[in-house]
């Protein structure tokens, strides 16, 4: 894809770019190398946590139980620390960038600063790695005082997390600047509005870190005597789960964007889209209160208001774009051509493209699953029967891998042809790689939430309690469950291997991407989604009767409210069973 | 019509479809059930997570659990003792690496003010199999008025981290049926029991 290199005039001149010949685009290149260059560490990262995992699942997998407790602990503080902060926050990184000047065709605002920044997140996620690795730091990657990391490693995190501030202040920067070298026209797009919220909660959720990570690196020197372990669970879980907030709100954009790619799916309403990114900023200080629903720092008034995010609009704005993204999706396909009955859109949609099916699966997985199970267990009562055990891993599998994640590797395929400018290696294998990891994951994260249903810890190396002083007799169903965690997880894990081999391929050793190529550059580019003239009419019709313009995701949401009705009175039964207790 | 990538022209802000409308109503309808739900059972439900709650000094919290030890303990088990409160009583259990104490007997359909707390790092207390979990903070009590609602041999679960021998710290709990229990002379109840 031979991009021709042009010069703005005046005081930017030596930005450099290229017009994308997919999108028509103008492509900075200090944005290119900068989305590559984060594109990359948060690969690397995947695999050090992916390793990790392995290491992990076979020690859970009670039949196999790998390592020694030691190694267990320490590998899981590297799962938890690679996977959740630098894999996905380095990937976050790249999206702002793409977010800011590639859509709206601008350079970056200080890149030389980009650079700095880049090289403290590595600086600090190395840090953090080898203190970890070393055995420095076996404290989980909550960390919970008087757990006691050496310095190195806080100052790893205060170290990633200021490059990471500085990325998400550049990306403001970045779109001040698109705004008055005028590079784009009207508003900008909701991608990059979604965007933007992400990076807004970025800023609050910073702030957040370094409340907690400053005070707590000056406890491990021995300048502070002591943080106070409740105020500590407190302000790191306004992190913790803010920062959840950032990936939700990352994975919706990435939801819209790849809609938009593969089916050219269209927005809705920009209003009610909009907004509903809005309401993800208002609330998110609330969110580190469903990690204390069951702690004694708090009263049940302050716990119901902020577990709910005041009045749960956090989880009506997920409802909402739960909505409008399949809708969007719809209407587009209806506007390709594929109008019939309720679900021919989705029967003739393009499965073969892994950034579509990456997209469906990230859509699906992450609302049925892992909505549905955090709303349930973040309910003040209900958290007694869910905190601490395997129901919390199972069901942040759901949300943060098979939702966020999923959307990320969807997204994989098309920054590789469209930014690196390659063609994906191993095509047949990239198609069947949404499916494999997708499909693991579900199993791995239900298997996991059931067995969570029997009492069984998270973060626990032993569950047969061999060394315990009482004996611990888990249901024999527990064992099977383990057994089919196993399964589910080592498949995802295949899954995961094959995006990090075909990405790292396509990204080093790859085949230039060539005009007219058609195996190794997913649908949307090889044939852009385009809309028939005669659909337009048909669609604006149907726009006239109640069920909408989308009535096949119309469909959908009422099988999922009812899924979601039947899981959550279910388990206010289940908590009716327990003993009186107030 | 526009995607998500493009800019929209104009004024977006334009009223939206009837059927979007139903969806966000209805999902705000459900939102609203998801909220009231959690006041409704505390007024109406058995199991609120409320109890007493303040900061505690771990050495004043560790002296009180030995109060109560001295004064029902009947007998030991692996090294810990074994104590029997009367109903209405206040119970102390402590964690502490890597182990619960004491050994608790309580009687099916009493009520007794469960003090939780820790000497040392994160606790988490799961009480197996029933499945009810709760965080034992360093310095804090979290005082839970429970009934036993049937008799067992139950086991705590450590299930927060807690150090390398996480896996170890398993405790026990026995609720038997209030005939079958000894008669102890009843304490005055103070404060929780009611
Ligand atoms: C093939 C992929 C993966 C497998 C097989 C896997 C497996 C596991 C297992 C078995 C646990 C331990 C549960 C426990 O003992 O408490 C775990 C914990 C965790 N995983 Fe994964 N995982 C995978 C991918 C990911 C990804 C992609 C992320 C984040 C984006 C992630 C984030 C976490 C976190 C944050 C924890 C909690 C660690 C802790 O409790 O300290 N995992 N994972
Ligand atoms: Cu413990
Ligand atoms: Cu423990």
């Amino acid at each position: 894809m031979t991009g021709l290199a042009e010069k703005t005039p005046g005081a930017v001149s030596r930005a450099v770019f290229r017009i994308c010949p997919t999108t028509g685009l103008k492509v900075n290149s200090q944005a290119d190398a900068l989305i590559k260059a984060h594109a990359v560490v948060a690969t690397v990262s995947l695999l050090v946590g992916g390793i990790a995992a392995i290491g992990v699942l076979l020690t859970r997998w009670q039949a196999v139980h790998l390592l020694p407790a030691e190694w267990f602990y320490r590998i899981l503080t590297i799962h938890g620390m690679s996977m959740l902060i630098f894999f996905i926050i380095f990937f976050e990184m790249a999206v702002l960038y793409f977010a800011s000047a590639v859509l709206l065709n601008s350079r970056v605002a200080t890149p030389k600063l980009g650079w700095a920044a880049f090289g403290l997140m590595v600086l600090g996620a190395v840090m953090t790695e080898v203190e970890m690795w070393r055995g420095k730091a076996d404290v989980l990657f909550t960390s919970y005082v008087p757990l006691r990391a050496s310095p190195a490693y806080y100052l790893g995190i205060i170290l990633f997390a200021v490059g990471a501030l500085v990325t998400v202040c550049i990306f403001f920067g970045t779109l001040v600047v698109a705004r008055r070298e005028k590079t784009y026209r009207g508003s900008v797009p909701l991608v990059t509005f979604g965007a933007m919220t992400a990076a807004i909660i970025a800023v609050i959720t910073l702030g957040h870190g370094a409340a907690i990570y400053i005070p707590t690196f000056l406890w491990s020197i021995g300048v502070i005597g002591n943080v106070d372990p409740e105020m500590y669970r407190m302000v790191w879980w306004a992190l913790g789960h803010s920062s959840q907030q950032i990936n939700v709100a990352a994975m919706v954009s990435i939801w819209y964007l790849l809609g938009a790619l593969t089916v050219g799916a269209v927005v809705l309403n920009e209003k009610i889209s909009r907004t509903a990114f809005v309401l993800y900023i208002l609330f998110i200080s609330m969110a580190s209160a469903h990690h204390l629903l069951v702690d004694p720092g708090f009263g049940p008034a302050w716990k119901v208001w902020n577990t709910s995010y005041a009045m749960y609009l956090a989880v009506l704005a997920s409802m909402v774009h739960g909505f409008t993204v399949p809708a969007g999706m719809e209407v587009g396909q209806r506007l390709r051509g594929f109008g019939k009955g309720l679900f021919e859109w989705l029967r003739k949609a393009p499965w073969g493209d892994p950034g579509f099916s990456s997209l469906v699966f990230s859509v699906v997985v992450f609302g049925f699953v892992g909505g549905i199970t955090g709303v349930t267990f973040g309910t003040e009562q209900i958290n007694i029967i869910a905190h601490n055990t395997l129901r919390i891993p199972g069901h942040f599998h759901a949300t943060v891998v098979s939702g966020t994640a999923m959307a990320f590797m969807g997204l994989t395929y098309y920054v590789i042809p469209l930014i690196f400018r390659k063609q994906v290696a191993f095509w047949p294998l990239a198609k069947i790689q949404p499916y494999l990891f997708a499909i693991g994951m579900l199993v791995f994260s239900m298997a996991m939430t059931f067995a969570g249903t029997f009492g069984v810890p998270r973060r626990h190396w032993d569950i047969s309690f061999t060394d315990a002083p009482f004996d611990v007799q888990f249901s024999p169903a527990v064992a099977l469950l383990i057994g089919v965690m196993a399964l589910g997880g080592l498949l995802a894990a295949a899954g995961g291997g094959i995006y990090i081999l075909v990405t790292v391929w396509s990204v080093f050793f790859g085949k230039p991407l060539v005009a007219g190529a058609v195996t190794g550059v997913p649908q949307g580019i090889s044939s852009p989604p385009r809309y028939l003239p005669e659909t337009v009419k048909t669609i604006e019709d149907e726009n006239r009767s109640a069920w909408g313009m989308a009535p096949g995701t119309m469909v959908l949401v009422f099988v999922f409210l009812a899924a979601f009705v039947t899981y959550y009175f279910v388990n206010w039964k289940l908590l009716a069973a327990l003993w009186r207790i107030h | 019509m526009n995607t998500g990538i493009q800019a929209p022209p104009g004024i977006w802000w334009k009223p939206a479809h009837r059927s979007e409308k139903v969806w966000v109503g209805i999902a705000f309808a459900w939102c609203m059930v998801l909220f009231a739900m959690m006041p409704l059972w505390h007024l109406k439900g058995e199991q609120n997570p409320a109890g007493l709650r303040y900061k505690v000094d771990p050495q004043r919290y560790m002296e009180r659990t030995q109060e109560f030890i001295t004064a029902y303990q009947v007998g030991e088990d692996n090294g810990i003792p074994v104590v029997a409160p009367p109903p209405g009583s206040e119970v102390y259990l402590v964690g502490m690496m890597w182990r619960w104490t004491p050994v608790l007997k309580l009687q099916k359909g009493a009520t007794y003010r469960l003090h939780l707390s820790s000497m040392d790092v994160n606790h988490g207390f799961s009480l197996y199999p029933i499945n009810a979990n709760f965080q034992v903070v360093p310095g804090y009590d979290y005082g839970l008025k429970v009934t036993p609602t049937e008799t067992g041999d139950l086991r705590i679960v450590c299930n927060e981290f807690c150090g390398i021998g996480h896996h170890m710290m398993v405790g026990r709990v026995i609720v038997e049926d209030s005939a079958a229990a000894p008669a102890v002379p009843a304490a005055p109840a103070n404060g929780g029991a009611e």
